[in-house]
């Protein structure tokens, strides 16, 4: 049985339902991030779980115990806002002692467990400062430290980083999964930033308009999407209309140009999907499907470079590595380029299902 | 060139308008001296034993008032602003009555409902009438105490200030002792200092319940002799603006409220 588990999580604000038959379970010392567009319900599993909104119907289980009808302070969980959310009138020690106090842990042990929280989020210098002294990065630190000083079974965060600039994001990102780790403690995550889900996660939930459209490995939602919608959010995609023929025999059709699957595929419209990334330029083993195309722009990204061609009248994207003994392909000028039919995701019509291999 | 002469002028008389009076009372109650300024009305003010009961008595009053209506309206408006923020219009008008109901109306209220043949005979014993006077300052004050603390909350993110106590295990009675009272510490001062002034201040209600409050002594003295009410007038601005100096001290000295205006 897992640790922390969601059943089938109903919410609704009066008349609009935000969050649909949720479920997930999550192994101890696992970190799991919700991902998904703004508005699709992620903040709501989040505050369901703290207990800050009663679910309309389901239950959430913590280590065996059913938990949904408990307050929020009786959950033992802690929990980082995306908004400095530190007490303004205590100092830093005094934040990251208020859950110790609230307990009443004895003073002794209290300044133990502030001091071994300051060194964990690398801040020991900083316990006589108030929040406003702070950077936004420390402060969020502070909230970690705080919300870790209790102990609690599931750490939940909310777009921790949400405020903070591009570098310290990422920084701070590895130092709270390094801390995660090194605790193991249980953790929910939740962003609206794929790259953040995919670099931290030991599993990602792929979430639109509160559905869970996918669970799983980071590496398994980028490269088997179950849906198109996690398909065309996670990661840039090609997308091409194309017919299958009558025959069903995996030869499809988009504008001039013909594909030859080498897979059943049933006969009717489709929709083709490919990451630039495995079309490659020029023909290469293994790389089966062999198509040319116009080249319409090249982005130069440094160890990337982004190409812009066409399959029939489809736009097309390909990224390739830069290699300084090849120079990029000048506009303009014909190219030859390669994908294994392996790699060409098949759409369902409607984009409903995902087909893969 | 002409619109800055007009504000300049138009500045000029506010400040007659206030000072002059305040020059003329400070300067009369220096006066009792024939031919000479002295502090003879203060002296003999300062001397009067009423004066220290009256004082002492307001000021006690006004500390259980500040007390009471800090109980009473920190949870008020604290409740408002998270849980029925629809219901807010509602309790301010509630806030505002004070201001647009006299006193007198109030206090006779009071009577009628606290004399001694009705359920709560509090006018039958002087505690009990102490009490009801408490209840009648806290009445005045609701108006700036209410303000003041709402004005506070609005400075803080009273909601995830909430969440973030709770999630570490708070009750309603530590969030609102340890995490919300302290945030919103300045403004409350400002109210309270402001329920002292109109404490001290209060003539109606005192005088109406037989209190020996300071307002009544103002009233007596100034009807009853010639230097010594000015000197009282005098003291009393003292007050108020001792008070006033206060809430800015306060303001200043709470180490965590530079940050916001900076
Ligand atoms: N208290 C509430 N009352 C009514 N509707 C709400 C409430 N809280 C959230 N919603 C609605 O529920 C939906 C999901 O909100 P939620 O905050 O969970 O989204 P989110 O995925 O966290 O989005 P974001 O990435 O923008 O934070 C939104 O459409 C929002 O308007
Ligand atoms: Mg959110």
């Amino acid at each position: 049985m897992a640790f922390l588990e969601l059943e089938a999580l109903d919410k609704s604000f009066g008349a609009t339902p935000v969050v649909r038959r949720f479920d997930l379970a999550i192994e101890k010392g696992e970190f799991v991030s919700l991902l998904g567009p703004s508005g699709c319900g992620k903040t709501t599993v989040l505050r369901m779980v703290a207990g800050f909104e009663t679910p309309s119907s389901g239950a959430i289980r913590i280590d065996g115990r059913d938990v949904t009808g408990l307050r929020p302070n009786q959950r033992n969980i802690g929990m980082v806002f995306q908004a400095y959310a530190l007490f303004p009138n205590l100092t830093v020690s005094q934040n990251i002692a208020f859950g110790l106090r609230v307990k009443r842990v004895g003073r002794a042990e209290r300044e133990a467990r502030v001091a071994e929280m300051l060194s964990l989020v690398g801040l020991a210098e900083f316990g006589g400062r108030y929040p406003f002294q702070l950077s936004g990065g420390q402060q969020q630190r502070v909230a970690l430290a705080r919300a870790l000083a209790v102990e609690p079974q599931v750490l939940l965060l909310d777009e921790p980083l949400s405020a903070l600039d591009a570098k310290i994001r990422v920084s701070l990102r590895d130092q709270i999964r390094e801390i995660q780790r090194r605790l193991g403690i249980t953790t929910i995550f939740v962003t609206h930033d794929q790259e953040e889900a995919l670099s931290l996660s030991d599993r990602v939930v792929v979430m639109s308009e509160g559905v869970a459209q996918q669970v799983g490995p980071p590496f398994e939602i980028y490269s088997r999407p179950a849906t198109r919608f996690v398909a065309e959010f996670v990661g840039r995609l090609n997308v091409i209309d194309a017919v299958a023929g009558e025959a069903g025999d995996g030869v499809l059709r988009t504008g001039d140009v013909e594909i030859a699957l080498g897979r059943p595929v049933p006969p009717g419209p489709v929709t083709l999907a490919m990451r630039p990334e495995v079309i490659g330029v020029g023909r290469a083993d293994g790389r089966d499907l062999v198509f040319r195309g116009r080249i319409e722009d090249v982005h130069f990204l440094g160890s990337v470079i982004r190409i812009e061609t066409r399959l029939g009248s489809a736009p097309l994207f390909l990224d390739t590595f830069n290699r300084p003994d090849r120079p990029p392909p000048a506009l303009g000028e014909i190219g030859e380029f390669s994908v294994a039919a392996s790699d060409v995701m098949v759409l369902g019509p409607g984009g409903s299902a995902v087909k893969v291999r | 060139m002409r619109a800055r002469v007009w504000s300049w002028a138009a500045l000029a008389v506010g400040i007659i308008y206030f000072a002059l009076p305040l020059i003329g009372t400070v300067e009369f109650s220096l006066r009792k001296r024939r031919g000479e300024y002295s502090f003879d009305a203060y002296r003999w003010v300062f001397e009067d034993p009423r004066f220290r009961e009256t004082f002492s008595y307001s000021v006690v009053m006004a500390l259980f008032t500040i007390a009471v209506g800090i109980l009473i309206v920190v949870p008020t408006a604290y409740w408002v602003r998270m849980r029925y923020p629809r219901l807010r219009p509602l309790v301010e008008f509630i806030t505002l009555l004070p201001l647009v109901i006299p006193p007198i109306v109030i206090v006779f209220g009071y009577i009628r409902l606290f004399n001694t043949s009705s359920v709560l005979p509090l006018t039958g014993t002087a505690t009990g009438t102490n009490v009801l006077l408490m209840m009648g300052y806290a009445t005045l004050s609701l108006p700036y105490m209410y303000r003041a603390v709402d004005t506070g909350l609005r400075a803080i993110d009273v909601r995830t200030l909430t969440e973030a106590a709770q999630s570490l295990g708070a009750g309603w009675g530590t969030i609102l002792g340890r995490v919300i009272l302290p945030n919103v510490l300045v403004a409350v001062l400002s109210g309270a200092f402001l329920t002292f002034a109109i404490v001290i201040g209060e003539f109606v209600m005192a005088a109406l319940l037989n209190r020996p409050a300071f307002g009544p002594y103002l009233q007596l003295i100034g009807a009853n002799r010639a230097y010594e009410p000015a000197a009282l007038a005098v003291i009393a601005f003292a007050i108020t603006w001792f008070c006033m100096g206060l809430i800015q001290l306060a303001t200043h000295l709470s180490p965590h409220s530079r940050a916001r205006r900076s």
